[in-house]
């Protein structure tokens, strides 16, 4: 059998060399246009964000990818002294009473305009006053497509503090709190109290389809200084230039979020600068030694630490909660996990704040104790324990896993054998805010420096309910010293208390603070300008890229 | 010829037939509720879900269930993803392009160096050229595919940079999805960029279809290496000797053609093998494909997903069996009157 020349198998052989030349011309050096490359940035972060608008999360993830990208709040706070200073409030006002606040505005504020909305007007009164309604009005259909689901503002009781917010006129608006609250402006300066657009919720109720409503959060509108272009789940963010911006021009025409979860992933593509800035990098070490990279580090206030689940057992038992406190060697975990880069927490505070008080007595680390207070819980046998880790690197923890690891070689010393889990984030969120761990290790970057962000949202009962306290804790002593710090504006009072606060913590163990940590970024040498921000996620607004070649 | 196509197109139905039986009992072994895993909807009120039980005949027996499962997946209604809430059909658009665009791109690589050398191999039969072949198709065959990824990276993107190390193309390109073979999509664009961003996307794709091509390389060299070994033995080409002909005129006249074509026939085995490693090599290099679209559901327990990834794949691995299997017998009669399924 022989097939004759003009067979179809000739032909295709003919296909393929033509299939073939055309990839070969491609590679042709084409005209190098190396604009696209300086005025775009790759960044890459760590994982996909839950939401865009930062009002219903709490993840660290999400904060990162939005807030300082596409809003503005009404505060900021001061890189260097942590103090607030004005944004979209050009200046405010405190009645003597501490009841009444208010706000006026800048009026220069554009908003962005998009695909999917085209603005008339600039900010007043009425966005600020809409971006508050819909946290604190049931009636407000955003309300309800979001399924009132705002664990930042529930966990500081927002709906109780505030009686109402009041239009003064076009360009000032006041609040009025039901007590006066000592860390109610720090709370608007935190990065979920971000300001939307009304006129852009009136254009989606306007097309009268239930489920366009939820597109507030997820096709965001904002003031930043980047607006959004492009989304897809566990790839990228795009992001845009607002040539608009109120605050001053931005450099950066293109910003990419390249969704990256591998470490050695990460690590790789600033390597091969295919990232120009990478979140949470690995090898720092190798990141100084090269000459075209650079690794830059902020002190910011967070904690990680291991969370009780207080609601089940065995965790619903302080002994047993105590005696695991005592079995875990906190030193070596700095040590391996953080090379040094943090210190040993020995309260939820870290010790920059204003409310830390060195404590008298430190925990110990002390096998022969914890094996004493787990036979008085009746538990000298041991038992099984179901740890989770975080799956992703955060600034408090860069290797949960290495963690557990850690933690499950102290623990087989005192009988408990530990079961490591974890799932992908948003998962692993999920799962956290239902209660279904009996451990966890987790941590809290906090959102400004008032300490009473680490108490409330984190082991009060509001939060427990909420779900952002993973401890599930729920202590009326406790919630009551919250309340009595908040409602004093004598600092040194304030201090006491929160004093007594941690004092009940290190009785009652429903955490264990494990370590305080520095947060870390590397960026090649090109890129200019700073990016981490002591408090609520990155900015890349001061950011620019200085020409060079593209590899 | 006709005859031929029923066969096969009947093996299809069936072997689809069995895919969504098994696809459909998974709803039922998965944890949770079987309806939540059907549709996907994990956040959905009571009255939506009941809605949904009715359209899948929730309260009559199994049969029915799945009559009217089959139903919906007939529809393109394969429910949504659990994680993201988007529907899986529209996921599998939009992440199914770029697998086949990188198994295609593999399959090119290993046909057009894996043939020639086994037609060398086999001309220089049990010399040293041959050895030397043999011997590196075996190392290559042997290389686990997730070491060889890592191998190239580790070379040709860090240390010499003549290549990036994952996606697909910078993302600072903006290409508008189209049909989602990223080659195609960028020569549709009217980006000023567009030839920047072609050669970019080149560049991209060389690492990953390298180490997806490797193993299929081998295969194909001791292929055709065998299959010219048979074809030289035949009486044709002994008459075409005994004729006076040349060498070089023999094998490129009678030798080249013949032996094509039996491995035309297991290319679409090959192509299953392919995807499988195409799959490790997008997770490796960050390939926005249905393989690493699937792994990262089997991590985010997104059950639909599972379900839709595994219809999907399945479908399309079994699709290019039955297409080489035709151009297979267009090509040689003598196929076409061998029973299905024998061999």
């Amino acid at each position: 059998m022989t097939v004759k020349s003009d067979s179809p198998l000739s032909k295709m052989t003919g296909y393929l060399m033509l299939a073939l030349l055309t990839l070969l011309s491609g590679c042709e050096p084409a005209n190098t246009e190396d604009s696209i490359f300086t005025d775009g940035l790759v960044y890459c972060s760590e994982g996909s964000p839950t939401s865009f608008n930062p009002q219903l999360v709490t993840s660290g993830t999400t904060i990162d990818a939005t807030t300082r990208q596409i809003y503005n709040r009404l505060l900021d706070f001061n890189r260097d002294n942590y103090q607030l200073e004005p944004s979209l409030a050009r200046s405010w006002h405190v009645t003597n009473d501490g009841k009444k606040i208010t706000f006026y505005l800048r009026k220069d504020v554009a908003f962005h305009q998009t695909r999917y909305f085209k603005p008339t007007r600039n900010l007043n009164a009425d966005d600020v006053i809409f971006s508050f309604e819909r946290i604190l009005n049931k009636n407000n259909p955003f309300y309800r497509a979001a399924r009132g689901n705002y664990p930042f503002f529930r966990g500081i009781k927002f709906e109780q503090l505030v009686e109402k917010v009041e239009r003064i006129d076009d360009y000032t608006i006041r609040f009025i709190l039901t007590r006066p609250d000592a860390s109610f402006l720090s709370n608007l300066g935190a990065p979920f109290a971000v300001i939307l657009s009304k006129e852009y919720a009136d254009q989606l109720i306007a097309q009268n389809e239930p489920s366009m409503l939820s597109m507030l959060d997820y096709l965001p509108i904002g003031t930043g200084p980047f607006m959004y272009k492009e989304y897809r789940p566990n790839a990228f963010i795009r992001y845009q230039r607002h040539d608009q911006y109120w605050k001053h021009p931005v450099a950066i025409e293109k910003l990419i979020f390249n969704i990256t979860p591998n470490n050695t992933g990460r690590l790789t593509k600033l390597l091969t600068h295919e990232c120009d800035v990478i979140s949470y990098p690995i090898a720092p070490q190798e990141i100084r030694s090269r000459d075209d990279l650079q690794l830059e580090e902020v002190t910011s206030f967070n904690v990680a630490f291991l969370a009780f689940n207080t609601i089940r057992p065995p965790f619903d038992n302080p002994l047993v909660r105590q005696a695991v406190s005592l079995a875990i060697n906190r030193e070596a975990i700095i040590n391996a996990v953080y090379f040094d880069q943090a210190e040993i927490a020995h309260s939820l505070l870290p010790t920059a704040s204003w409310a830390y008080n060195e404590p008298q007595t430190k925990l110990p680390y002390s096998i022969e104790q914890a094996k004493q207070l787990l036979a008085d819980a009746g538990l000298e046998q041991g038992f099984t324990l179901d740890l989770w880790a975080i799956p992703v690197q955060r600034a408090y923890n860069p290797d949960a896993r290495k963690m557990a690891k850690l933690i499950r070689s102290d623990l087989a010393r005192i009988g408990i054998n530990v079961n490591i889990i974890t799932y992908e984030w948003s998962t692993f969120l999920r799962k956290l805010s239902d209660g279904e761990h009996q451990a966890a290790l987790v941590g809290w970057s906090a959102d400004h420096p008032d300490p009473d962000n680490f108490f409330t949202p984190l082991l009060s009962c509001s939060s427990a309910r909420s779900g952002s306290n993973r401890s599930f804790w729920c202590n009326r002593n406790f919630d009551q010293l919250l309340a009595k710090a908040l409602s004093t504006r004598n600092a040194k009072q304030r201090r006491d208390y929160y004093l007594q606060a941690q004092q009940l913590i290190s009785e009652e163990f429903p955490l264990l603070p494990i370590a305080h940590a520095k947060r870390a970024q590397a960026k090649t040498s090109l890129v200019q300008g700073n990016i981490l921000t002591p408090f609520g996620g990155i900015t890349f607004a001061d950011t620019k890229k200085l020409a060079g070649e593209k590899q | 010829m006709v005859l031929f196509a029923l066969r096969r197109l009947n093996l299809l139905l069936f072997t689809l037939l069995m895919l969504s039986v098994v696809a459909f009992s998974l709803n039922y072994f998965f944890p949770g509720s079987a309806i939540v895993n059907i549709t996907g909807l994990v956040n959905a009120t009571d009255a939506q879900l009941a809605s949904y039980e009715k359209l899948y005949r929730m309260d009559q027996s199994v049969f029915f269930q799945y009559l009217a499962y089959l139903r919906e997946l007939f529809n393109g209604n394969m429910g949504v993803s659990m994680s993201t809430q988007n529907p899986i059909s529209e996921e599998l658009i939009t992440y199914l392009p770029a697998t086949i665009e990188l198994s295609l791109a593999a399959l090119l690589l290993a046909m057009i160096f894996g043939v020639p050398l086994g037609f060398i191999a086999a001309i220089f039969h049990n010399k040293v050229t041959d050895k030397a072949i043999l011997s590196v198709a075996m190392v290559g065959y042997s290389l686990p595919v997730f070491w060889l990824a890592l191998i190239l990276i580790l070379v040709f993107s860090i240390t010499l940079s003549w290549f990036p190390s994952s996606g697909q193309l910078n993302l600072l390109f903006e290409i508008e999805q189209v049909t989602g073979f990223k080659l195609i999509d960028i020569l549709l664009s009217d980006s000023p960029y567009r030839w920047q961003a072609f050669q970019d996307a080149l560049e991209h794709l060389v690492l990953p279809a390298i180490t997806v091509a490797i193993a299929p390389m081998t295969i194909f060299i001791r292929l055709a290496r065998t299959s010219m070994l048979e074809v030289l033995e035949s009486n044709y080409i002994k008459a075409a000797r005994a004729k006076g002909l040349s060498n070089i005129k023999i094998i490129y006249h009678h030798g080249i053609r013949n032996a094509l074509v039996r491995i035309i026939r297991d290319m679409g085995l090959q192509f299953a093998n392919l995807m499988t490693l195409a799959m490790i090599a997008e997770v490796i290099f960050d390939w926005q494909g249905a393989g690493s679209w699937l792994i990262d559901s089997i991590f985010q327990r997104d059950y639909t997903a599972i379900q839709g990834g595994l219809i999907a794949l399945a479908t399309f691995t079994f699709f290019i069996n039955i297409l080489a299997d035709f151009i297979y017998a267009s090509l040689n009669p003598v196929e076409r009157y061998t029973r299905h399924a024998t061999r």
